[in-house]
């Protein structure tokens, strides 16, 4: 049993706090990393993954069930259209903008902490847009004929309608999926040609083989780097205007309407920033439990944890901002439905759900002014679940409320889930867990390579003396 | 008679074959590459290797999601079944910038991944170094210098002492 170092030593902001913790040099990043899918399967695992397989087979009854019987079995009705599955749909696509932001925006901004959580995030992302993408797909009701969303000859003699938000949706959402899938399998490779060689070491066949494919061949030659750190770069730049369209078309689908509550400007920079909020709220849940179990402490820090925890206190402060703003502007604008609408949110028969909304999302980053806080696993793991929660909520405050109460009083109505609404949002977890328990078990669930690169060691002008580890500045230039 | 593809050394840090691969190209060795665990910075220039041209390429990719979004809604939507909704024409520039902008990031990501496998001729599965006794090191903590045997300077004894006199270890000719 090896002893694990905690530094529990707030980052100085003149002198970077060292990003690998403990005395770790490359052979211990990668023993660290690969031992998780080396080991033997713990029990745990075993457990999770037929908790996590059961909700997934409950997933797959429940939407042969709906397309057997039609969308009558869940409580989606008018006046309220769209129901739980826009809202798990908004919910889930939000959680799948953490992986692509650290990913990108993170590295354009050398922001090099990154590095041990971009890869669990990435995995994080697809799974999320995998479960986000079912949604709006059995949402249209027949199913069968879904590809007309896509722009491919039909029966129909008809092209989709491009002016339609929801058609810049399905483009939005499947470059997205498409786009982070190479963006993660990209940053894979070099892993797995470290899985594969060490397999290949330990005379594991089959391992080295299935790894080995997918490493295509990788021996870390120069000629390669340059060409693969460009296209990272490229990726990179690409993805962060990318990440922020796909969730300002989300909300399009929203504000190009004339709902009131809907049909706001603010929508695309609010829904951004509640998806960041969403998905970083989303890493703490998942990475808190899996540094702990999978023994990542010195590779997953504190101040990382830290650094997140700031950033959902930033983003969740622009949330409350635009909750607050929201108010203003129906006030403002001067529209008495607009300025009903609002009321009706929060004072209204949805008020609870509002409410919920606020302190999820409002209140419970606040908590992180304070660095105690940030630096406790245990409460940040507690308020990320407070976070994901009250987000799920934002999102069906903004569906139900608006539809359930619209312009004509004689056609309002009051939403009721049904046990199939339910039971399908359950099983969208189990897809999620699935794919994410098998991604913790098989591959590398940090980017090994990266890492390294951001090790003192790993300046080529760093000398031998590891005093100055973390100096990068002298060690520079006492090469000159 | 064996071929060879070149000799391959192995060096402990990522200073060592930054020094190994300026002493190499300065001995004027032009056939010189680096296999490490991440891409060791500067190193490129130690070993005379020139910058990446991806980003051409990613640019005409760019360029052509554009053009074919622009295109595809056009004709979808304005020649072939003329669509008014909304009171707005059927080939209306402003409802067409989503849809372009996201076929020109799809594109250019195509060209970007698709385009760095190409000029890097992966995959490879086999690759002649992966015969050195310890290359699988290369992924894990050990830094490696190859010089081809294609090199107009490449000999199999002085090219392997020379690779010995600047420290490297485990310095073996890798057949072809």
């Amino acid at each position: 049993m090896t002893s694990i170092t905690i530094i529990d030593e707030p980052e100085n902001p003149l002198r970077r706090a060292p990003l690998v913790e403990g005395k770790n040099n490359f052979a211990s990043v990668t023993n660290i990393v690969a031992r998780v899918a080396e080991n033997r399967t713990p029990k745990g695992w075993y457990l999770m993954f037929g908790i996590a397989i059961a909700l997934l087979l409950n997933l797959g009854a429940m939407i042969g069930y709906l397309i057997f019987t039609g969308v009558g079995v869940w409580g989606n009705n008018i006046p309220v259209g769209w129901g739980w599955p826009i809202v798990n749909f908004v919910f889930w696509i939000g959680i799948g903008h953490a992986g692509t932001l650290i990913s990108a925006v993170l590295f354009l901004f050398r922001q090099k902490w990154r590095t041990s959580i971009n890869r669990a995030s990435e995995a994080m992302t697809i799974f999320a847009v995998m479960a986000a993408g079912i949604f709006p797909a059995i949402h249209v009701g027949r199913i069968w004929v879904i590809y007309w969303v896509f722009p491919i000859p039909n029966q129909m003699l008809l092209w989709p309608n491009f002016k339609s938000p929801l058609l810049w949706d399905v483009f939005a959402v499947s470059t997205y999926f498409t786009v982070s899938t190479l963006f993660w399998f990209v940053g894979l490779i070099p892993d797995l040609a470290t899985f594969r060689d060490r397999a290949a070491r330990a005379g594991r066949t089959i391992a080295a083989r299935a790894y080995g494919i997918f490493a295509f061949g990788w021996h870390g030659s120069n000629r390669h780097w340059v060409n693969y750190e460009k296209a990272y770069l490229i990726l990179a730049a690409l993805s962060t205007p990318l990440v922020l369209s796909v969730h300002s078309i989300v909300s399009f689908d929203f504000a190009v309407s004339l709902v009131p509550g809907w049909h706001t400007t603010i929508f695309p920079p609010y829904f951004v920033a509640g998806a960041i909020f969403s998905g970083f709220g989303m890493v703490l849940t998942l990475m808190i439990p899996a540094r702990k179990w999978l023994g990542l402490h010195e590779l997953v820090t504190l101040n990382h944890l830290d650094n997140i925890a700031k950033i959902l206190l930033l983003t969740g402060s622009m949330v409350g901002y635009a909750y607050g703003l929201e108010f203003f502007i129906a006030w403002y604008s001067g529209n008495e439905y607009e300025q009903f609408c609002f009321i009706n949110r929060a004072f209204g028969p949805y008020g609870w759900a509002y409410w919920i909304m606020v302190s999820c999302n409002v209140i419970s980053p606040q908590f992180f002014w304070f660095r105690s806080i940030r630096r406790n696993p245990t409460l940040l793991f507690i308020i990320s679940i407070f976070v994901n929660i009250g987000m799920w909520f934002e999102r069906f405050v903004i569906v139900v409320t608006s539809l359930a109460r619209d312009f004509l009083p004689s056609s309002w109505g009051y939403f009721s889930p049904t046990i199939i609404d339910v039971l399908t949002y359950i099983g969208s977890f189990g897809l999620f867990f699935t794919f994410f328990l098998l991604f913790c078990r098989f591959l590398p669930i940090l980017a090994i390579s990266e890492l390294k690169g951001v090790m003192p060691e790993a300046n080529p002008h760093h000398g031998h003396d590891q005093g100055h580890g973390q100096d990068h500045a002298s060690g520079h230039n006492k090469a000159h | 008679m064996t071929t060879y593809w070149g000799v391959v050394a192995e060096f402990d840090s990522a200073a060592a074959i930054y020094k190994a691969a300026e002493q190499t190209t300065q001995k004027g060795y032009s056939r010189v590459d680096s296999h490490t665990p991440f891409p060791v910075h500067g190193i490129d220039k130690a070993l005379g290797h020139g910058p990446s041209h991806l980003g051409w390429l990613v640019v005409c990719c760019g360029a052509t999601g554009i053009f074919l979004a622009q295109l595809m809604m056009w004709w979808m939507n304005a020649v072939d079944y003329p669509m008014w909704v909304a009171g707005k024409e059927p080939y209306w520039w402003p409802s067409t910038i989503p849809v372009t902008f996201e076929l020109m990031v799809l594109l250019s990501a195509f060209g970007a991944v698709f385009g760095m496998f190409g000029i890097n001729k992966l995959p490879r599965l086999h690759h002649p170094i992966f015969s050195h006794s310890t290359i699988e090191r290369a992924t894990d903590d050990r830094f490696f210098l190859s010089i081809e045997a294609s090199d107009a300077k490449f000999d199999r004894t002085e090219t392997k002492k020379f690779l010995e006199s600047i420290g490297g270890k485990h310095v073996e000719l890798v057949e072809d």
